[in-house]
């Protein structure tokens, strides 16, 4: 018998936290203008040192104002997706559950084009429109998937799929009442992209952002010995003392709040939820107390390299970051479909 | 605690330790009924007691109120008029936590998601007695094993739950109910999935915990001959009406189970008192 214990969730999370950090110094150095790694390091420190005086200037806008917001948006946006998926799956007990396969993310998507079209320049009007969209199609979406008064993984599923369809199809009137600019700016932000949405201030924003991340994580990750219970059957969890009703809205509200966080700085990056916890369950196993933070802190790695990965293959052209998420989700989705089939 | 077999023989108690662990008052069930039609019972009156170290048999055929009224034990529904009390507390007034704390009741497990080992299992138990993020302590970790010894399962720690046999996951998941410390112990159905030889070790081990470690237990069972020789009383439901309650002795009547099971059927009474029920002479007439 060997349970869980905080230091093994604190080492396993450094160890992770390391990895993200590499990554990010590995982002740093990539692109057009070349800097060694000493220097990104330097850079680093003498800005968070407050010693701006001691850096070159390039260097300075180089990361602080170009690739170092870019990174930190990355982080939040993968951190979020992972944190919600993971917060779905035990709502839903579904392993195949993610925000962008149930539509949540499209939810989102609606809601910010929506509050764009209509108040584009109230501040936080975006956020919260994403939010209410992502929150309205998951409680569709599950009532949907309910056959019989349980919910059906299959049905799940199908909701989840006509709720992509009928959402996208909104979202394609609205674009065509927009200009040719507009619209294509517009469709790539659809994708996923890290770029197009970064103020020019990006400091204040990103303050905003990450704390809204810590209330919404924080709150299903206190939830997660609850969630470990309600995965192992609803009703048993009850037996045991569980509040289940309780932790579903709970999880429900925040795993809404955290998609329509995503989706309103980055469009829609798909499978980063589905992805992400199912390579943390097979390395630390199942309990959600661990699986949490792990799946942040692996969010956030998969979509800063991934985000990488779209501005260096192709450069100059830059690729939207959701279609290689996707890319490298949808094989983890079928395969996760077929073996739970068999 | 000890698992050791010892003298446990089914044999009647009928010495009562004092002190009543479940009493059920009046206790009766209807479902949602609306403004026009009449409420429908599940469950009419119904009053009995267990004491401490007692097994009891909640028989009766399909659709009798037997499921009703192992909810209204476990808390899950509250009782249309009456009381159930169990350590002198009205259940339906307990938290969830401290009802599970005293309660526990063992089901048809559902299907796990992900796989989960034995121990993990069995640990959830401890919930109800957790704090915040509810890491396990070693005193957990230890009533976890005790439990396990005590179904005889200490072998399967570290198993697979999806890979153990019918018999195997049975005791596991009693295991898990003996980690929440509870003093009231149901089971609901317990035996279906066994066979004879699982049915019979099954219905010794609870009335072993029954003895040795003062449980109360309740077993809602199909199983006349079992719940005869190993229960110390049983509550006869039918159609949502509880018709009598008592020792096998006094509730196995001819006629009454006639009735009750619709088949032809005759007790025997065996040497200890207990009854045994078989297929009537015009069986198959």
């Amino acid at each position: 018998m060997r349970p869980l214990t905080p230091k093994r969730v604190a080492l396993i999370c450094a160890g992770l936290g390391a990895l993200l950090f590499v990554a990010a110094v590995v982002s740093l150095r990539i692109g057009a203008y070349p800097i060694s790694v000493v220097d990104i390091v330097k850079t680093l420190g003498s800005g968070i040192l407050g010693r701006w005086e001691s850096i070159p200037s390039e260097h300075r806008s180089i990361i602080f104002d170009v690739r170092l917001p870019r990174i930190l948006l990355g982080i939040l946006v993968g951190a979020s997706l992972s944190t919600a998926g993971t917060g779905f799956q035990a709502l839903l007990r579904n392993p195949l559950a993610d925000p962008y396969v149930l539509g949540v993310s499209s939810g989102a998507a609606l809601g910010a084009i929506i509050a764009l079209i209509a108040a584009p320049h109230a501040a936080g009007a975006v956020q919260i429109a994403a939010f209410v969209g992502a929150a309205a199609t998951t409680a569709a979406v599950y009532f949907l998937g309910r056959r019989g008064g349980q919910v059906d993984s299959a049905t799940l599923l199908l909701a989840g799929i006509v709720a992509v369809s009928f959402l996208s199809a909104i979202i394609m009137f609205l674009m065509t009442t927009m200009s040719g600019r507009d619209m294509r700016g517009m469709a790539f932000w659809l994708m996923g992209d890290l770029a197009s949405t970064l103020p020019t201030n990006p400091l204040p924003w990103f303050e905003a952002l990450f704390f809204v991340f810590i209330v919404a994580g924080g709150a299903i990750y206190a939830t997660s010995s609850d969630l470990n219970l309600i995965l192992t059957g609803e009703q048993e969890a009850r037996h045991l003392g569980v509040n289940v009703n309780r932790v579903r809205l709970v999880v429900y509200v925040a795993a809404s709040f955290l998609t329509g966080l995503a989706v309103s700085v980055s469009g829609t990056i798909g499978y980063v939820g589905i992805l992400v916890p199912h390579v943390m369950r097979m390395l630390f196993g199942t309990d959600y107390r661990l699986l949490i933070p792990t799946s942040a802190i692996g969010g956030a790695i998969l979509v800063v390299v991934a985000d990488t990965l779209a501005r260096s293959v192709l450069s100059p052209t830059e690729l939207p970051v959701g279609a290689l998420t996707a890319l490298a989700g949808a094989p983890v989705f079928i395969y996760l479909m077929r073996r739970r089939v068999r | 605690m000890s698992s050791a077999a010892g003298s446990a023989s089914p044999m009647v108690t009928s010495e009562r330790t004092p002190g009543v662990r479940l009493k059920v008052e009046q206790a009766s069930y209807a479902y949602a009924a609306t403004d026009r039609s009449a409420p429908k019972f599940a469950l009419g009156p119904t009053s009995f007691e267990a004491q401490q170290k007692e097994l009891v048999a909640i028989l009766g055929p399909n659709a009798s109120g037997k499921s009703t009224l192992l909810k209204l034990l476990a808390g899950i529904e509250r009782p249309l008029s009456g009381r159930i009390e169990v350590d002198n507390t009205e259940v339906s007034s307990l938290d969830l936590r401290t009802r599970a704390q005293r309660i526990a009741l063992v089901q048809q497990e559902s299907e796990l998601l992900f796989p989960l080992r034995v121990w993990e299992y069995v640990l959830q138990g401890r919930y109800p007695y957790g704090k915040r993020l509810r890491f396990e302590s070693e005193e957990d970790c230890l009533l976890a094993a005790n439990a396990l010894a005590q179904v005889g399962a200490d072998a399967l720690r570290d198993r697979w739950m999806d890979q153990l046999s019918g018999g195997e996951k049975q005791r596991v998941i009693l295991a898990r109910a003996l980690a929440q410390q509870p003093s009231l112990l149901l089971l609901d159905e317990p035996t279906q999935h066994l066979d004879i030889g699982g049915k019979v070790e099954l219905l010794r081990r609870l009335r072993r915990l029954a003895d040795e470690s003062r449980y109360t237990v309740l077993v809602v069972t199909h199983e006349l001959n079992l719940a005869a020789e190993f229960s110390d009383r049983i509550v006869l439901l039918h159609k949502g009406k509880c018709l009598r309650v008592g020792t096998p002795a006094e509730v196995y009547d001819r006629a009454l189970l006639e009735e009750v099971f619709e088949a032809p059927l005759d007790v025997e009474m065996r040497a200890g008192g207990r009854p045994r029920v078989i297929l009537g002479a015009n069986f198959g007439t």
